[in-house]
């Protein structure tokens, strides 16, 4: 048995992501160090405000100023901050609810004093990103705050009474979307049938297996004959030469860096290779674009990168009969 | 109130699952899958064909592979084109699916799979993936961290200790103990923190595996098995996303979908348990109000393994086997999908009198 193959892989997009209008006031109000919540139909302030009451669904809208200071709720010690979290030495996590708020927070609290400084119950602030564009991250991360009487709202960067600053939710410049950005990180192992496949295409030969019920050679190989739902293993060399069963004539260009020497347009086909009972795809070169038809029986042109052929081309025999691969379209 | 009784008498006939590892990289996941397939139809002795409905549960963010799913159904063998759905949720609510399928008469035979391979990425981190795009996932707090903030609600609250989490996790691998399936067993040391006060022992291991369950109605299951394990409720529930809005100690959709499924009416002997964490084993006990007579995940459960998108599906696969071998009356399946036990899914499964 061949050694499987591992790379790694790296999934990474931005998601954009449009806002309602109460999570489009209370990210802006972030943006402008203000914090809004939302009045449910009973009275309570929730923060985060959400679209829709979660006891009643009912759509809600009556934003409400709450203080930038809070309680601790619960709490968890993060020694090893990872990726993408708020802080990059050890913090605690926490649920905050804010004083004038019936709902906690999820953030980040910055504790130097370590885990024993924390405590449910703690009394924390606000601790704003210097820049600031509407988003949950305008809020760097909380830190401890002592006040006398947690009671008693004071304005954290005055010292003085009333940190509420009178906002009514409505901002010049409102934020209307995000752009949440999310990588993730994989060793790809593509498994026993597939590793076997790629080994070979090093030595330039392509090698399908062959379905110990009904006989079908699958190449590229999966491991599992999807119509019988039993395991491949017996290995059969195929090709090289084939036929191109069906095609279609590409006139985009490609955008992807390695592709950017195709000119377009070109063909590009399903080619089933001698002795396989799967087309595969595959690129058709040597041959004017509008010259390709089905039954033309090409041959793989090998990359001197290695892997996949780079493409297919004529290899000047008669064309196939349409019956010989009508199944194989 | 009493649960609504099911329109069709339906059980569970048949479970495989494979042995759950930290790695299975010498394997694609139908590669992983298949003998589970085979294995799980060899029980009753009816082949692909023979299905009146597939339904399966996975999700493609745990490997990175795009259309997985698409994949494993070549180790069904799908052709000619059978019934089939999917669920990107654990595989116990593709059996909730197949239930519903079986109750409207359109098929008197379902298979049911669940596969997951955590190994190629990092779960703690993919997990994220799953939260409030907005407020929450910008910040990535990874599914220790959030079960760690759960954890310390209930200690604050009297519910549970450092000492009582480490007690529920012994025993659970202990128990363990006899089942070969299991990827941690037997003495498993408390660790260090992983996030306070989660201990690494607190945590589910990491690890690959797949299952597959078999339901059939009526007089086909009694063909097919010699003790089916009757679903005689199943019910699932979702609390409300933000975390700050729950009350982390409670589980009140979980009380709910049991409530629905009937679990109270008469008394359970064994109870398997979907808890990833120490913690949350807290939680559904209390919630619940299972007491010194109930069998509380003679399995393991899930800290002894823990295949995401499969181990809810275990849960179910296990009371059933238990049924089916004698050793269970009534059982409380339960399984969990989302941060701190946010949605839940109670099944109610009974033995034929003896
Ligand atoms: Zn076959």
């Amino acid at each position: 048995m061949t050694e499987v193959l591992k790379a790694p892989l790296v999934v990474e997009f931005p998601f954009t992501r449009s806002l309602g209008p109460v999570q489009s006031a209370f990210l802006t109000g972030l943006r402008e160090r203000v914090v809004l919540g939302v009045r449910t139909g009973d009275g309570r302030v929730l923060v985060p405000p959400v679209e829709y009451d979660p006891v009643t669904s009912e759509e809600i809208g009556e934003l409400v100023e709450v203080a930038p200071t809070g309680t601790v709720t619960t709490w968890a010690w993060n020694h090893e901050p990872r990726r993408g979290q708020p802080l990059d030495t050890p913090f605690a996590w926490v649920l905050v609810r804010l004083d004038g708020a019936d709902t906690a927070l999820l953030h980040a609290l910055d504790a130097p004093g370590g885990p024993d400084s924390v405590r449910t119950g703690t009394r924390v602030r606000v601790r704003w990103a210097e820049d600031r564009s509407g988003a949950i991250t305008d809020i760097a991360c909380f830190e401890p705050y002592e006040s006398p009487n947690p009671h008693e709202l004071r304005d954290p960067y005055s010292g003085g009474a009333a940190a509420l600053v009178g906002s009514d939710g409505r901002f010049e410049d409102p934020v209307t979307g995000i752009v949440a950005p999310a990588r993730l990180d994989y060793t790809y192992s593509p498994g026993r049938a597939q590793s076997a496949y790629i080994r070979s295409l090093a030595d330039r030969r392509v090698v399908g297996e062959r379905c110990p019920s009904c006989r079908k050679v699958y190449v590229p190989p999966r491991g599992a004959c999807p119509t019988c739902g039993v395991a491949t293993s017996e290995q059969v060399e195929v090709g090289p030469r084939g036929t191109v069963t069906t095609y279609c004539i590409v006139n985009i260009k490609a955008t992807h860096t390695a592709n950017l020497d195709i000119e377009v347009p070109y063909v590009y086909a399903h080619i089933a290779l001698d002795g396989a009972d799967l087309a595969l795809h595959g690129r058709i070169g040597g041959i004017p674009y509008d010259q390709v038809r089905m039954g033309l029986r090409v041959e793989p042109v090998w990359s001197e990168a290695g892997g996949h052929p780079d493409h297919y081309r004529p290899t000047g025999e008669p064309d196939a009969d349409y019956e010989t691969y009508k199944e194989l379209l | 109130m009493p649960a609504p009784r099911p329109l069709r008498d339906i059980a569970v006939v048949a479970f495989a699952q494979t042995d759950h590892r930290r790695t299975s990289d010498d394997l694609s996941e139908v590669e992983m899958l298949m003998p589970v397939l085979h294995r799980v139809l060899a029980r009753t002795g009816l082949k692909t064909g023979d299905i009146g409905f597939t339904c399966s549960g996975s999700t493609d963010y745990l490997a990175g592979r795009a259309f997985s799913f698409t994949m494993a159904l070549d180790g069904v063998g799908a052709w000619p084109p059978i019934s089939e759905s999917h669920v990107e949720m654990d595989g116990a609510w593709a059996l909730y699916e197949a239930w519903t399928k079986l109750l409207t008469g359109d098929a008197d035979t379902a298979l049911v799979y669940a596969y997951g391979k955590s190994s190629p990425g990092s779960v703690r981190d993919v997990l994220t993936r799953q939260l409030d795009p907005y407020y929450v996932a910008p910040l990535w707090p990874d599914s220790i961290a959030l079960a760690a903030l759960q954890a310390q609600a209930l200690i604050d609250a009297g519910d549970t200790d450092e000492p009582a989490l480490a007690a529920v996790a012994s025993r659970s691998r202990a128990s363990a103990t006899d089942n070969p399936h299991a990827q941690l067993r037997g003495s498993v040391p408390r660790g260090d923190y992983a996030v306070r006060p989660l201990r690494t022992g607190d945590c589910p291991p990491i690890g690959d595996g797949a299952a597959a369950v078999i339901l059939a109605a009526g007089d086909r299951a009694r063909d097919l098995c010699e003790r089916p394990a009757w679903i005689r409720g199943i019910d699932h529930r979702i609390e409300a996303h933000g975390l700050g809005v729950r009350d982390l100690t409670d589980s009140p959709s979980t009380r709910l979908a049991a409530e629905r499924a009937g679990a109270f009416e008469r008394p359970l002997d064994t109870a398997e348990l979907h808890a990833p964490f120490s913690s949350q084993e807290v939680v559904l006990r209390k919630t619940l109000r299972l007491d010194d007579g109930v069998d509380v995940n003679p399995s393991g459960g899930a800290l002894a393994a823990n295949p995401v998108m499969a181990a809810g599906l275990i849960r179910i696969g296990e009371a059933a086997a238990r049924i089916g071998r004698g050793a269970s009356d009534r059982a409380l399946a339960h399984a969990t999908s989302g941060p701190c036990l946010q949605q839940n899914l109670v099944a109610v499964l009974e033995g034929d009198p003896r």
